[in-house]
């Protein structure tokens, strides 16, 4: 152990800032992070164990006790359940004779819960041994489970062929499938590679961000900054290195077409950040993945790799003296947070993924204090088709406000989910005809759980900037579900499970809410809980990042679009009730001393 | 580099310094701003956000956010007060304070706040947590039920080599600090009383130092917190 640690803190040159890929790679060597691994890497970086413990800590796929030689993360997403989840976590259950969380006596299969991991629409999905299995049944759980225990590696695992595209490619062998259901100008794959890179080396950095500024293309990620003017202010920032960021950190529940980028056209998005290099001035791009992507790392280390051959990457690129630009992939390891760009820059740094305060912004001070651009994958894929293309052909999609496509990952009751590639300003009516809307729809969630959730009286309201803004993830809601027990309440644990503790405000509130959801849901709350959810959440506003800012959301839109839910879980007659079960609290003494309730 | 600025807070005109945070531009003009995780040379990290105020009408950290010319701050509208008398009613029902037996009472920045802010009882439930008391430490006590994580003493301990002393530990609503076993072993008794100083609660006590100031001679006992400031 001790040989394999100090290889592996030789090989990042006992840099700190290297933590994350330095803890990955122990996790990957030995299933987890012994307090041995701790403190010996603390002790070669020259830190605290605590400190070292705190990074462990903080992230979902470090363990410090082992996880079992086949980890089982299942997915534990609104949809996921809504696909049936309950049957394969209970056959996972049975068939390995532990409960989640556990690991069996033998070490050999640790059972483990996750979010959300890309793969809303082909659930339920888990991630063994960093390798995906989607469409899981009971049926597949007890094969896969007779499988590992017969010995078999974690190759013979599956039983279906691959999926489709660039997932049978021989780096990837994944039964992911892309579900590519209608192409538009970024994700049609017909455009000459490299050709966006030629292209620049004739313009000027300034030409590059005009015309990207002229385009009016925002940030895709959800925030929707204009990604022009972002450059710009880090091409003004002073510093002696400036960094591109690309945000692959896709953690939205619901969410899953920056993984579609990534598996079929990551060669666009590699020339996005090349392109975006040039226009600030910088010479080194880090792509931030999230560790539920890992399956995908030598695909896309090829991929870097070729196009360094093609000098498309590296020093003088296609021949113009001092356009030097590299691309490195770093790994989170579990953490939604870190989809938050200063969230994202500290963990990149080896650190907890905590928000940063602002100011400063990344663009003026962000990772190791250089000016930094943090771009979402498709808002660098949609840069490629700008400067290929022209700005005006570019503003000829979309609306004023929100100029362009969008990509749309859809899931949930309908009968085509995938991902969409559509312009912006059409209606979330026009979105549910195109996807094949399976019975009556009784809600759509619009951009995940930080988003809306939304009833059909406002289906005709349309997408973009101006209207109902989202990251592109919708998830469709049958009339048959139920909105506060599948939906509310899992975004509700979905946000106190990936909250970063920091503030105060988004670590102790959630939980507060979600009590009190519970109440009602369990037929003992009064009219004034509903009135009490409805403020306090407004404290979540002070919170630090869109996270806690948003933290409430599931909560405060379905009060505002579904208010009827509530009401008719509240009880009429009382104004007031501690939601205290006495009978329930004393049910194990009562048996213990063979009485009854004295109720 | 520096210049002069002009900002306000609350109608109240105030000259600062460019790059200056909000809240040492309103401690020296007399103006008040509650504090919890800010602590005097200590990086600030704005993360038990009491101290926030709305700058033109965004909401933000006085403690985190450096002044600029015209600046509009509003630390005393309503809906401020009220949010902040909110923290510290979450930060009451998040952990186990019970003021009358624990050895920092009125020295305690918690309670000393709960006093200013009028709270007589949160309107939060209590969530009773299980929390530890650990004693292992041969100059500290830490106890968490009392912590506020206010990381305060991860940002100002550190040991002669620059390491952290203290850290988070785990994420979200189970945070908890840790005390480093093998270091804080060596701990002198100066950094174990700067720890103890610079806790605004009692979750680091040094041991048989409980005491040492009798309740009714201690900071808030005779003043509210802030007045120091309020007075200048």
């Amino acid at each position: 152990m001790k040989n394999y640690t100090q290889k592996i803190v030789e090989k990042y040159h006992h840099d700190k800032t290297r933590l994350m890929d330095i803890l990955i790679a122990v996790q990957s060597e030995y299933g987890y992070i012994s307090s041995e691994s701790i403190a010996l890497i603390a002790h070669e970086l020259k830190m605290s164990d605590v400190d070292v413990e705190q990074t462990v800590s903080f992230y979902h796929f470090f363990s410090a006790q082992p996880t079992g030689k086949f980890s089982i993360f299942l997915n534990n997403s609104a949809v996921a359940n809504m696909m049936g989840r309950e049957e394969v976590a209970t056959a996972l259950e049975q068939e390995t004779g532990i409960k989640f969380g556990q690991v069996t006596p033998d070490g050999l299969i640790g059972l483990f819960e996750t979010s959300c991991i890309g793969m809303n629409d082909q659930e339920p999905a888990a991630i063994i041994n960093n390798r995906i299995f989607t469409k899981l049944t009971s049926f597949r759980v007890k094969e896969i489970i007779r499988d590992i225990k017969d010995g078999k590696k974690i190759e013979e695992l599956y039983s279906a062929s691959f999926g489709d595209g660039a997932n049978r490619d021989v780096s990837v062998q994944s039964v992911v499938s892309n579900n590519i259901r209608k192409i538009g100008p970024i994700l049609d794959p017909n455009y000459k590679i490299g050709e966006a890179i030629r292209k620049i080396t004739k313009m000027t950095p300034l030409e590059v961000i005009d015309e990207v500024k002229n385009s009016s293309v925002r940030g895709r990620g959800g925030a929707g900054f204009p990604t022009g003017l972002k450059w710009e202010f880090c091409r003004n920032a002073k510093g002696e290195r400036k960094y591109i960021f690309c945000n692959a950190d896709e953690g939205e529940p619901g969410t899953f077409k920056d993984r579609v980028i990534l598996t079929e056209l990551p060669r666009l998005l590699f020339e996005g950040m090349v392109i975006a290099g040039y226009a600030v001035g910088a010479t080194e791009g880090i792509l931030y993945i999230r560790y539920e992507y890992k399956y995908l790392e030598t695909y896309l280390e090829k991929i870097l790799e070729a196009a360094r051959k093609k000098n498309y990457l590296g020093k003088d690129i296609m021949g113009k003296k001092g356009f030097d630009f590299d691309i490195r992939i770093q790994f989170g390891a579990g953490a939604y947070v870190c989809g938050e760009e200063s969230a994202l820059i500290e963990s990149a740094e080896g650190k907890r993924g905590e928000p940063r305060d602002r100011p400063p912004f990344p663009v003026e001070k962000g990772y190791l204090e250089m000016p930094t651009i943090v771009n979402n994958v498709e808002t660098l894929c949609s840069v490629v088709k700008v400067i290929l293309n022209g700005a005006e052909w570019y503003r000829s999609f979309g609306t004023a406000e929100s100029t362009g496509t969008k990509l749309l990952s859809i899931s949930g009751d309908c009968r085509n989910p995938g991902v969409y590639e559509v312009a912006w300003g059409f209606s979330v009516n026009d979105i549910l005809a195109m996807v094949g809307k399976s019975a009556n729809v009784q809600a759509v969630q619009v951009g995940g759980p930080s988003g809306s959730l939304i009833g059909p009286d406002e289906f005709s309201r349309n997408l973009g900037y101006e209207d109902l803004a989202t990251g592109g993830s919708l998830i469709i809601f049958g009339e048959h579900r139920n909105l506060l027990k599948d939906v509310v309440l899992n975004f509700m644990d979905f946000f106190i499970e990936e909250s970063c503790g920091s503030c105060s405000t988004c670590r102790i509130l959630p939980s507060v809410l979600r009590t009190k959801l519970l109440k009602i849901m369990n037929a003992r709350g009064v009219q004034q809980d509903i009135e009490d959810m409805v403020n306090w959440s407004g404290f979540l506003k002070a919170s630090r990042c869109g996270l806690g800012q948003t933290a409430a959301n599931p909560i405060i839109t379905s009060i505002k679009n579904f208010r009827h839910l509530y009401e008719a879980r509240v009880q009429s007659r009382k104004e007031y009730d501690t939601g205290f079960d006495l009978t329930k609290a004393v049910i194990e003494a009562c048996e213990v001393t063979g009485r009854v309730p004295n109720i | 580099m520096s210049h002069v600025v002009k900002i306000t807070i609350d109608g109240v005109e105030c000259m600062a310094t460019s790059g200056q945070y909000i809240i040492d531009v309103a401690k020296e003009n007399g103006i008040y701003i509650p504090t919890l995780c800010n602590y005097p040379g200590v990086k600030p990290k704005g993360s038990c956000r009491i101290c926030t105020v709305k700058v033109n009408g965004r909401m933000m950290t006085a403690c985190t956010t450096p002044v600029s010319e015209n600046m509009e701050i509003d630390n005393t509208s309503g809906d401020i007060v009220e949010l902040r008398k909110a923290i510290i009613e979450l930060l009451f029902i998040e952990g186990n304070h019970f003021c009358p037996a624990c050895e920092k009472s009125g020295n305690c920045e918690l309670q000393a706040l709960a006093y200013r802010y009028s709270m007589m009882v949160p309107r939060f439930p209590y969530t009773f947590p299980q929390r530890q008391v650990d004693a292992q430490n041969p100059k500290l006590v830490k106890d968490q039920n009392r912590c506020i994580l206010c990381k305060r003493c991860i940002r100002a301990i550190h040991d002669a080599d620059g390491r952290a002393i203290f850290a988070y530990h785990k994420r979200g609503n189970k945070v908890e600090i840790c005390l480093d076993p093998k270091i804080g072993k060596n701990l002198s008794d100066e950094l174990a009383q700067k720890a103890m100083d610079v806790c605004p609660v009692g979750a680091l006590l040094v041991k048989e130092k409980g005491f040492d100031q009798p309740i009714g001679e201690r900071k808030y006992d005779k003043e509210p917190i802030g007045s120091d400031i309020e007075k200048l």
